[in-house]
C-alpha cells in the first residue's frame, strides 16, 4: 500500500515555479529519499506534505488522508523532524520531550517511560536536564529524531538527514531508522548527502528545478549514468603500451601504468574483457571495478545533462 | 477526549512552556514590572508635589497625587505587558519550533492561547507588585473587598484584550525587533488620557482624544472603585472597549496565524 501518493503537484511563489508537476509514490514501510540541489524544491515539497503550506494544484494523500482537505488527519500520522521543525532552545531536552508527550496526549506514566527510553536510545541521558541552547552540534542532531517519536513511532516520518554526526552515532542513527522501518514506519527523507540516500533508501527520486528527473532504486539510478569502468594496472611500460594498442581505452595514466576501460560492471562484460585480455596475452597486475556513485548520478542529472 | 478537553490540555501545555520561559529567563518579566514601578516613583516623588497641588483636592501635594496616579500606573503596567507578549510571539514565529507545532495534531490556536494565558498571569502578578509598592508610597484606597475584586476584574478584562492585540502585533511582522516596537504607542496612551492629569486641564482637541480613548474609562473605573470617585458610564465603556479590543486582537491573531507561513 502506498503511504504517500502525489500526482500533478504544482506550487509557485509569485511567478517563480517551485514545483512543476511532480508525481511520486512511496510504499508503506520503505525509505524514500528525495535528492536535489539547493533550490530544487525539496523543502517546499516537505512543507506541502506536512500540511504547512498548500499546493496550487495536485492530488496528495499521506497515510490515506487528503493533505489539502484533511490536514488534521495527516498531522495525526506524521512526525516531522530536523531542519523542518526545531526544538525549544530555552527548554531542556527532557522538557522538550515532555512537552511533545503532552501534545501527543499521552498520560503521564506512559509519557515518562517513553521519554526515558528515547533519551537512552539516543545517548542523551547526560544532556537531558540541560537547556537545548547549550547543546553541542552533535547533541542537537541526536535530539532531532526523538521529539517525533514520543507519541509512538508515527506511520510516516520525514526526518532530516542524520548528517554531521560522528561515524559511530551515525551508525546508531541508521540502525534506529532501519528498526523503525522494519516496524512499518515509512520514511521520507530529503538530502543532498548521497551516501545517506545510498545507505538507507529503498527508492530515490532526483528533483531538479521543480520536476523529478529520475526515480528508482539507488542501483537503477546508478545505471542511468555513464562512468562505470574497469581499471587495469599493467606490469610495466611495455605492457602498458601494448594494452593501450589492444584495448584503445579512453582514459589512461602512464604514471600509474593504469588504464580505464568503460564497463557497466556486469559479469558478462567483465568476462568479455577478461577473454580479450587473455586472447591478446596482456599481463595485468590488478583489476578493479568502479561503478558510478549516486554522486555521479546527482551531478549528471541535475546539471542539465538528461539521460 | 473531546475537542474541548484537547483544546484545554494543549493550551495548558503551551502555558507551562511559556511560564518555564519566564522563570528561566526572568529579564523580560522583570522589565515589565520595573517599567510601571519606575514611573510610579518618578511621578510621585519628582512631579507629585507640583501636580498634586494642581489637582486642588483636600490635602493637595504629593499625597493627593499618589492616589490620583495609581490607576494610570496600573493601566501602564497592562500596556507594558503588550511588549513582552509581542516579543514572545514574534520569537516563536521566527523559530523552527512553530513548524513542529503546526504539523502536529493539536488544538491549533494553543500556541496563541498559551501565550495569552501566560501573559495574563504574569501581568496580574506584576500588578500585585505595583499595588503593593503603591501602598508603600502613599496610596490610601477606601475600597471594600468587593470593590478590590471588581478592580481586579476590570484589570483582567483590559489585560486579556491588550494581550490578544499584542499577539497579533507579534505576528504581523516577521522580525522580533519590529514586534517589540509595535506596542509602544500603547504605553503612551495612559499619558494621553486621564492617567496622569485630569483631562479638563488639556486643550480642546487633546481633551477630546483623551476623553474618548479606550484607557480613560478603564482608568476612571479603577479610580472610582479604589478611591470612591464617580464611575458613571465608565464601567460600561471600559467593558465595551475591552471586548472590542479583545475581539479585534483575537480575530486578527487567528487570521495571521492561519496565513501561509512562507508567503
Amino acid at each position: 500500500m502506498a503511504a504517500i501518493t502525489v500526482t500533478g503537484l504544482r506550487r509557485s511563489y509569485g511567478d517563480k515555479v517551485v514545483l512543476d508537476g511532480v508525481d511520486l509514490d512511496v510504499d508503506e514501510g520503505t525509505i524514500f529519499a528525495l535528492l536535489g540541489p539547493n533550490g530544487a524544491g525539496k523543502t517546499t515539497m516537505v512543507q506541502i506534505l506536512s500540511t504547512l503550506i498548500q499546493p496550487d494544484a495536485g492530488e496528495l494523500h499521506v497515510g490515506g488522508h487528503d493533505v489539502v482537505h484533511e490536514p488534521d488527519a495527516v498531522r495525526g500520522v506524521i512526525g516531522v523532524t530536523g531542519q523542518f521543525s526545531a526544538v525549544d532552545g530555552l527548554l531542556t531536552g527532557e522538557e522538550n520531550l515532555a512537552m511533545m508527550a503532552d501534545l501527543c496526549h499521552l498520560d503521564r506514566a506512559a509519557g515518562r517511560s517513553r521519554i526515558e527510553l528515547l533519551l537512552a536510545d539516543f545517548d542523551l541521558v547526560d544532556a537531558a536536564r540541560k537547556p537545548v541552547s547549550t547543546y553541542s552540534g552533535g547533541m542537537r542532531r541526536r535530539l532531532g529524531l526523538p521529539p517525533a517519536l514520543v507519541g509512538g513511532p508515527p506511520p510516516l516520518l520525514p526526518p532530516s538527514p542524520p548528517t554531521g554526526l560522528d561515524p559511530r552515532s551515525r551508525r546508531t542513527m541508521w540502525h534506529i531508522i532501519r528498526d523503525l522501518v522494519a516496524g512499518g514506519v515509512t520514511i521520507f527523507l530529503t538530502t543532498q548527502y548521497l551516501e545517506e540516500a545510498d545507505q538507507l533508501a529503498d527508492r530515490v527520486a532526483v528533483l531538479d528545478r521543480g520536476t523529478l528527473v529520475a526515480q528508482g532504486t539507488p542501483a537503477e539510478l546508478k545505471r542511468l549514468v555513464p562512468g562505470g569502468h574497469v581499471r587495469l594496472k599493467l606490469r610495466d611500460a611495455d605492457e602498458f603500451e601494448y594494452a593501450i594498442r589492444v584495448l584503445d581505452p579512453p582514459v589512461h595514466d602512464a604514471e600509474a601504468l593504469a588504464i580505464q576501460v568503460p564497463s557497466d560492471g556486469s559479469v558478462r562484460s567483465l568476462r568479455a574483457l577478461l577473454d580479450r585480455l587473455d586472447h591478446s596475452s596482456v599481463e595485468v597486475d590488478e583489476l578493479s571495478v568502479h561503478l558510478p556513485g549516486l554522486d555521479d548520478v546527482f551531478l549528471a542529472l541535475t546539471s542539465g545533462v538528461r539521460p | 477526549m473531546t475537542a474541548f478537553a484537547h483544546a484545554r490540555r494543549d493550551s495548558l501545555t503551551m502555558l507551562r512552556r511559556n511560564l518555564r520561559h519566564a522563570r528561566r529567563y526572568p529579564a523580560l518579566t522583570f522589565s515589565t514590572i520595573a517599567l510601571p514601578v519606575i514611573f510610579l516613583l518618578l511621578f510621585v516623588y519628582v512631579f507629585g508635589g507640583t501636580l498634586g497641588d494642581g489637582l486642588g483636592g483636600v490635602t493637595g501635594g504629593r499625597a493627593e497625587y499618589a492616589n490620583y496616579v495609581v490607576p494610570g500606573i496600573l493601566v501602564m503596567g497592562v500596556a507594558g505587558a503588550a511588549q513582552g507578549t509581542a516579543i514572545g510571539v514574534a520569537m516563536d514565529m521566527t523559530e523552527g519550533i512553530i513548524a513542529r507545532f503546526r504539523t502536529m495534531a493539536i488544538f491549533r490556536p494553543s500556541v496563541l492561547t498559551g501565550h495569552v494565558l501566560g501573559s495574563v498571569i504574569q501581568t496580574m502578578l506584576s500588578l500585585v507588585v505595583v499595588v503593593a509598592i503603591s501602598l508603600a508610597v502613599g496610596l490610601r484606597p477606601n475600597a471594600t473587598a468587593l470593590e478590590w475584586l471588581a478592580a481586579a476584574g476590570v484589570l483582567t478584562m483590559i489585560t486579556v484584550a491588550v494581550v490578544w492585540l499584542s499577539v497579533a502585533l507579534g505576528m504581523v511582522t516577521r522580525s522580533v525587533e519590529t514586534a517589540s516596537n509595535l506596542p509602544m504607542p500603547l504605553l503612551l496612551l495612559p499619558f494621553m488620557g486621564s492617567g496622569f492629569v485630569p483631562t479638563d486641564s488639556m486643550p480642546a482637541a487633546m481633551r477630546w482624544f483623551a476623553d474618548y480613548q479606550p484607557f480613560t474609562p478603564v482608568i476612571e473605573t479603577l479610580r472610582g472603585l479604589l478611591l470612591g470617585t464617580g464611575i458613571g458610564n465608565d464601567a460600561w465603556l471600559a467593558a465595551g472597549w475591552s471586548l472590542a479590543i479583545g475581539l479585534v486582537g483575537f480575530v486578527w491573531s487567528i487570521v495571521l496565524y492561519n496565513r501561509d507561513p512562507t508567503a
